[in-house]
């Protein structure tokens, strides 16, 4: 647990990718098998499930700590992260400093997470006499890697590309093999370092999607550094879950980008066994699809949710897959061959079927003769229910992970509409005594109506300008939560929107963010409700 | 008839109003007794300041030349049958509490302070009293000090493993106080110690009355040859700008108590945050408070509302917040001046 905690102190004490990589080289080349296998797991959000609720962890913390509830509770709100706040009010012989990292007993991680799991089990007395116990023995920043491996969250600044690195390094596999091996539904419980990381296993290829490759959004004057618009292939640019769906030994497996198995939650997708050949694998966008068109992207909210999919769901909110590329055909891994080539394949593979009857769609590929043509296209991608566009080099392969170069996305300008600042929260972590989460209301009848929080979009200095105008007018305060006098307008971007029941204002909007802060404008000329709801696509 | 409060909370200041005096007030009045150095508590403009006689070159370095009487740890003087007298606060040099009694009801104010002995403030005095006027800047069971001999060791290792990697090692501290805390326990069998220009002026100013080591202070002709391996003391209003920027390759660090949070210490590009405060932790507000045996407590600033809910809840006493302009809830906002405290 040691060489873990030390670990994950050096990967959180840097902003640098090359010295995150070293410490994790450095790690992987000492850990013992075992070790390494939980820490890849763990650095690619695979924890062992929760063996105790939070409630419970927040009461027995408190119970040795001489603190009350309201005071643990309102401690959390301020320091952002349950398990940190767990580490810090406990009481400790083990102090922050690092010269006295003195444990009483050293288990190794894999123990520590064997007994973890073996916890799910125990009674509820044992289970807290066990993490008392724990805690008491571990000094401050062991405490909190624990609490962080039993409530999940490490937000430690590693990519699962820059842990692969690292991997790569120590162990000297190719990167991109090691990217593939790691995806998938594997867990330390059902294989070892061995099996997933050094051998090679036909049967464990079976449900195993590829890395996504992942497109950039365009810079500026991108259209000069494109060179011939000819190269180019374009589509729209959907706004869905991005998928993968497998078709392999007569299974289908469906995988979304976060890299989760989510077969069970598209049923429907179990039609194209009967159109796709074995050996087959798609890339594309799940979409809503009622009444034969696409529908928003709330509807799918439904649906992501969701756990038991039932009939009526199904009826309610149908989905397809809107296919744009082809990864593997005919068993074989074609993603070396040019987009175009692929591409023709897969127009073919759809064109044959009756897309209606399986719900497997093609994203059509369109071309211009030049810049303006395409960005006429661009202006109508709200009606026709997308983002924007996509570009992608007719010649090129299929990549992995974020890549500059062969895709890009180019996105519709974003909504944009001024609100007023009605309600402030302290922010989380680093912005811990800074009000930064942010409500805003749009007027309605001389009213104003909450419409849309958001927490992003300003500087530093201005969150702190903003901070201090909000505790000098401050209406009232509720916990972390103050109300504050309408004064402030600011303009926020967003990217949907759609009508929503389960809003306040009966609109919801999606990524809404502080554009910039309109010192020039009264809060009387701020936008209305009614400015909002004519927005929404007809 | 409801008798009018040894200290009220007015517009200017903590008033006395029997004795006509302010406490560090924070608009100009005619005369004001000062607890300490720190800007939000030694404010310009008033006719007349009473403080520590080692706190009088302080804010005369500070505020220019003002009218200033100083008195000794402990020395009374009475004003209109109001007898004050000034105790070690142990916050930063000359920093004290202010002791105020009045026909035999006593009230003590922190200005700001910790329990800890740093090796430079002179240690914290207790002093008994019927109603304390409290900080709590770091009022929350989050906060707990380590010991600072500990974070020495960890502050010159990290000077040290620095130097052999031969980078500069540059640690943000506020002029006044944290700078010269960090400069007294540098181990100098390291390297050399330079200064900003804010942290030299302040810290010859205290050479009168206490012992540094031997600084050097950072000019137009310091030469960034020179500084590899050594170590750099320099506000936190340093960081990022173009004064800092010369000195590449090097390591920065900041000293403040706000680095028990994990966000704080990601924050910005600071590679490496140490916990060390000069106000009291939780526990040490706690047992002060206690050991006062005052009834009465009101809390000025930091984690106010929460701590005297405390106070009442679990301890039963009487406690409420006052509003006041010293640094609330400071964390940010103060790390845009260096001279301000934490
Ligand atoms: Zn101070």
């Amino acid at each position: 647990m040691k060489a873990f905690a030390t670990l994950i102190k050096k990967l959180d004490s840097t902003n640098k990718t090359n010295e995150k990589v070293a410490a994790l080289t450095a790690y992987f080349n000492q850990a013992n098998e075992d070790d390494k296998l939980w820490t890849i797991a763990i650095l690619s959000h695979r924890r062992p499930k929760r063996p105790v609720n939070t409630t419970l962890l927040r009461h027995w913390a408190t119970e040795i700590s001489n603190v009350p509830l309201w005071l643990f509770e309102e401690s959390y709100h301020i320091v952002g992260d349950l398990a940190e706040t767990i580490a810090l009010i406990l009481p400790t012989k083990n102090s922050l400093s690092e010269t006295s990292c003195e444990t009483s007993v050293d288990k190794s991680l894999t123990e520590y997470i064997e007994e973890i799991i073996k916890l799910k089990t125990l009674e509820e007395k044992q289970k807290k006499e066990y993490l008392q116990s724990t805690w008491l023995n571990l000094n401050y920043f062991e405490r909190f890697v624990f609490n962080k491996i039993i409530t999940g969250g490490f937000r430690i600044g590693v990519s699962q590309k820059l842990m692969t690195r690292a991997l790569s390094r120590a162990t000297e596999i190719d990167e991109d093999i090691l990217a593939y091996k790691l995806m998938g539904n594997w867990t330390p419980e059902t294989t070892t370092y061995q099996k997933l990381i050094l051998e090679t296993n036909e049967e464990d290829y079976l449900s195993k999607p590829y890395p996504f490759y992942l497109a950039y959004a365009v810079e500026n004057n991108f259209q000069e550094d494109l060179g011939n618009i000819n190269e180019w292939s374009f589509e729209h640019k959907w706004d869905g879950i991005r998928s993968q769906v497998i078709i392999r030994n007569d299974e289908v497996f469906v995988w979304s980008r976060g890299e989760e198995l989510v077969t069970d939650k598209y049923p429907e997708f179990q039609k194209f066994l009967t159109n796709i050949p074995n050996g087959t694998v798609l890339d594309g966008e799940i979409l809503p699809f009622g009444n034969n068109q696409i529908g928003n992207f709330n509807d799918l909210q439904t649906r992501i949710g969701r756990k038991n999919i039932s009939k009526a769901l199904l009826e309610k909110t149908p989905v397809i897959l809107n296919a744009y590329d082809l990864l593997e055909w005919e068993g074989e891994d074609i993603r070396q061959k040019p987009f175009s080539e692929r591409r023709k394949i897969l127009d073919t593979l759809i064109g044959n079927i009756n897309s209606e009857e399986i719900g497997l769609y093609l994203s059509e590929t369109m071309r211009f003769n030049n810049w303006d043509d395409a960005a006429n296209e661009r202006e109508l991608s709200r009606e026709k229910r997308s983002e924007g566009l996509m570009l992608k080099r007719k010649d090129s392969p299929y990549l992995v992970g974020r890549k500059k170069g062969d895709w890009w996305k180019w996105k519709t300008d974003p909504f944009t509409i001024d609100a007023v600042l009605t309600y402030a929260m302290r922010g989380h972590g680093r912005r811990a005594n800074l009000y930064t989460d942010y409500t805003f209301g749009l007027w309605n009848e001389g009213k104003l109506v909450t419409f849309a929080k958001a927490y992003s979009g300003l500087t530093d200095a201005e969150f702190r300008q903003v901070d201090a105008w909000i505790k000098r007018n401050t209406l009232e305060r509720f916990g972390p939560v103050r109300s504050v006098t309408p004064h402030h307008v600011f303009e926020i971007a967003f990217e949907g929107i759609a009508e929503s029941s389960r809003h306040k204002s009966g609109i919801a909007t999606r990524f809404p963010r502080i554009l910039r802060w309109r010192k020039d404008k009264p809060m009387e000329e701020a936008n209305t409700l009614d400015d909002l709801k004519a927005l929404i696509p007809k | 008839m409801q008798e009018t409060p040894l200290l009220i909370f007015n517009d200017n200041g903590i008033y006395c109003s029997q004795a006509e005096v302010y406490i560090d007030a924070w608009k100009p009045v005619d005369k004001c007794i000062i607890t300490h150095g720190h800007a939000d508590h030694s404010r310009w403009g008033h006719k007349n300041y009473i403080t520590h006689t080692k706190n009088v070159p302080i804010i005369k370095h500070r505020l220019g030349e003002i009218n200033v009487t100083g008195k000794d740890w402990g020395e009374t003087f009475t004003i209109n049958s109001v007898t004050f007298s000034l105790h070690p606060a142990g916050h930063i040099v000359a920093s004290s509490q202010v002791r105020v009694e009045y026909k035999g009801e006593v009230w003590v104010f922190t200005g700001d302070f910790k329990t800890e002995n740093d090796g430079i403030a002179e240690p914290f005095e207790l002093v008994k009293c019927n109603t304390f006027i409290t900080e709590c800047t770091f009022g929350l069971p989050a906060f707990k000090w380590t010991p600072q001999a500990e974070v020495f060791t960890d502050i010159n290792n990290w000077w040290a493993t620095n130097k052999t990697e031969n980078k500069t090692s540059i640690i943000f501290g506020y002029s006044l106080g944290k700078a010269q805390r960090i400069l007294k326990h540098l181990d100098t069998s390291i390297g050399k110690i330079y200064t900003h220009g804010a942290i030299e002026n302040m810290t010859n100013v205290l050479r009168e009355n206490y012992n540094f080591h031997e600084t050097t202070r950072i000019t137009r002709d310091t030469t960034k040859k020179e500084l590899l391996g050594n170590i750099v003391i320099a506000p936190p209003s340093a960081h990022g700008g173009t004064w800092i920027r010369k000195m590449v390759p090097y390591v920065t660090a900041n000293a403040s108590g706000w680095m028990t949070f994990r966000g704080a210490r990601r924050r910005r590009a600071i590679d490496k945050g140490f916990v060390l405060s000069d106000h009291a932790d939780w526990d040490g507000l706690l047992k002060t408070v206690k050991e006062t045996g005052a009834e009465k407590v009101i809390a000025t600033h930091g984690y106010t509302e929460i701590f005297s809910k405390y106070l009442r809840e679990e301890m039963g006493l009487d406690a409420r917040t006052e509003k006041t302009q010293y640094e609330e809830e400071s964390g940010e906002s103060a790390k845009k001046e260096g001279e301000v405290a934490e």
